[in-house]
């Protein structure tokens, strides 16, 4: 690994790993502005439709095609929704999802990285290729055997069905043993000296260390399953069971031709995506680096 | 690096079994709702099943049936269309953006943000602004079209133009994810090389074609296959067409996926629907193994 670089380029958003080389600016030339302007240019209109989202949603009815700014603030669409609409249930039922299913993925994806990083037992190498192998499979490719599985176990139309085989992918368990095999065996070494146990070596040793990986993976998780339309939208029948996504499905069937209430829904549903993508920005974009290319 | 030289038995025992309780979670899991589900779509299309769980085997008779179904030809049509146009325009897209925002001026790291925001959200919101944004005559997309006169297409109701508006809004969608993929690359190239060229009087074209292109080899193969393997079975084409267009207008955005959830949930015919998965994954690999094998292992554009 190079560690002196002259790397006068580079521009990563998390802090360098080698620290900045002494000032050497370039003579700002005509060329950095104009690419400045279009980076702006082009960013603006990317978000156009999601700042157009936001207008709409607090319009007043009847407003929704017209240009521009909201002729009134309004909060209608927004109450309308909320307190017309189960939404609150569907928000409901995707908090709990996504965070139970964050949760325990993140605690038994650890447990496994921990293993496959950690202790010594014979057949880890074959463990860890076959749970990596299960990386290719995308959930449309197994859609319909699950759904018969999940199925014949019990899971249609309840909580457990919409957790459950949510919670297991070797993405996880791959990108934390990856940051384990990093960690300074020390640590354990001092602690096992003292007489600690597996057990309590990783509840009191490891998870601790591992809160960098454990923070990204979250951000990860959680707006994957906040996202989630498929899978939720198959497993469950019940509206009460209804996740926010399917929610806002349902939503466009109902209301076709109120775009007003469609996207103050829509407005909604984004509001904790966005802000765990904010909060966790740095962290997520961290992860999805080491994810694709280390 | 590993600690201590010789272990007791003993200790070996219990470093064994510790492993495994700790890897009984995943790996049971993992099993039952990955790895047998993956075998089980393979039974599957050897049977005819019907919504209430009745298996009837039928051997290869879902196979036969695939080559009488002009919707599946369709389906694969429109897959091979999708991919065709997809995979190319969001490798540009990410790749001039990263080359766009590489280097730092003011407010990099807000339109980084930007770019990558539509990545964030959910394809069901996204479907569902879109089509309000390109509603017939009044939607603000088509309202701007006017001038070019698109003002009176309808983009999601008109079989010509209903694909290319579904790949252009997955473009939109996943352009800033290859664009970090992209920056990372470029991160990882050493910067003596770009400095050593630019004393040669290398020129900004020039830099690219002889210096980032070729350093860039890596990424641009696993940003080609990741986004080819989404393409084709990844959640956008499922989610988007879903709430988009439901596979409409006359069945020209109808992606294989799609057809797939319609056989199994909406006509009930499981095993012919697990036919297809089968038939769709052994194409995958046949064309990932086809790419590995031309670009000898991935070095797509180093020479």
């Amino acid at each position: 690994m190079p560690v002196e670089t002259t790397d006068v380029t580079r521009t990563v958003d998390a802090p360098p790993r080698t620290p900045p080389r002494p000032v050497r600016r370039r003579r700002p030339r005509a060329g950095h502005l104009a690419r400045a302007v279009i980076a702006w240019a082009v960013a603006l209109i990317t978000v156009f439709p999601l700042v157009w989202l936001l207008l709409t949603a607090f319009k007043p009815e009847g407003e929704s095609f017209s240009g521009g700014l909201p002729s009134r603030w309004t909060f209608d669409n927004l109450t309308f929704v909320l307190t017309e609409v189960p939404f609150p249930r569907y928000l409901l039922n995707s908090a709990i999802v996504s965070v139970v299913v964050t949760a325990l993925a993140l605690l038994f994806h650890s447990m496994a990285a921990y293993a496959l990083s950690r202790l010594r037992f014979r057949g880890s190498g074959l463990v860890l290729s076959a749970m990596v192998s299960t990386m290719l499979v995308s959930l449309p490719v197994i859609l319909v055997p699950l759904f018969l599985i999940a199925k014949a176990l019990g899971l249609l139309d309840n909580f457990a069905g919409l957790i459950v085989p949510m919670i297991f992918n070797a993405f996880g368990i791959f990108l934390l043993r990856q940051y384990y095999l990093n960690f300074p065996t020390e640590l354990e070494d001092a602690a096992q000296l003292d007489g600690c146990g597996y057990p309590r070596l990783f509840w009191h040793v490891v998870l601790p260390l591992s809160r960098p990986a454990l923070a990204s993976l979250s951000v990860l998780f959680f707006l994957a399953n906040w996202n989630a339309f498929l899978w939720p939208l198959v497993i469950t029948s019940n509206p009460d069971l209804a996740v926010v996504q399917v929610g806002m499905s349902s939503l466009q069937g109902q209301y076709a031709s109120a775009y007003n209430y469609v996207l103050a829904g829509s407005l909604i549903a984004v509001i904790p995506t966005i802000l765990v993508f904010l909060l966790g920005q740095r962290w997520l974009i961290e992860s999805m680096k080491s994810s694709g290319l280390k | 690096m590993r600690r201590g030289a010789a272990l007791s038995a003993d200790r070996h025992k219990r470093e064994t079994r510790a492993a495994w309780l700790f890897l009984a979670p995943d790996a049971v899991g993992l099993l039952v709702f990955v790895a047998i589900p993956m075998v089980f779509a393979l039974a599957l299309s050897l049977f005819d099943v019907d919504g209430f769980g009745n298996y009837r085997w039928v051997g290869l008779d879902n196979f036969h049936r695939m080559l009488s179904d002009p919707m599946l030809g369709r389906a694969i049509w429109v897959t091979v269309k999708y991919v065709v146009l997809f995979v190319p325009l969001s490798f540009a897209f990410g790749l001039g953006l990263a080359l766009l925002v590489w280097n730092t001026f003011p407010g990099v790291g807000v339109v980084r943000t930007l770019l990558f925001l539509p990545n964030a959200l959910s394809l069901v919101v996204i479907g569902l602004l879109w089509q309000f944004l390109l509603v017939d005559k009044q939607g603000v997309l088509t309202k701007m079209g006017r001038p070019f006169g698109l003002g009176d297409v309808s983009f999601l109701g008109d079989p010509k133009w209903a694909l290319p508006t579904y790949v252009l809004i997955s473009v939109w969608y996943s352009m800033g994810y290859q664009m970090l993929l992209f920056l990372a690359g470029l991160n990882d190239i050493n910067g003596e090389h770009l400095d050593a060229a630019r004393v040669d009087g290398a020129g900004g074209w020039q830099r690219f074609r002889h210096v980032i292109w070729p350093l860039l080899g890596p990424t641009s193969f696993f940003v080609l296959i990741t986004s080819l393997v989404a393409s084709v079975t990844g959640l956008q084409a499922f989610d988007l067409v879903f709430v988009l267009t439901k596979g409409g207008p006359d069945n020209q955005t109808s992606t294989v996926v799609f057809y797939i959830y319609q056989q199994a949930f909406s006509f009930g015919h499981f095993g012919y629907a697990a036919a297809i998965t089968v038939i769709l994954v052994l194409f995958l690999v046949i064309v990932t193994a086809a790419l590995f094998k031309v670009t000898g292992g991935g070095r797509l554009h180093a020479r």
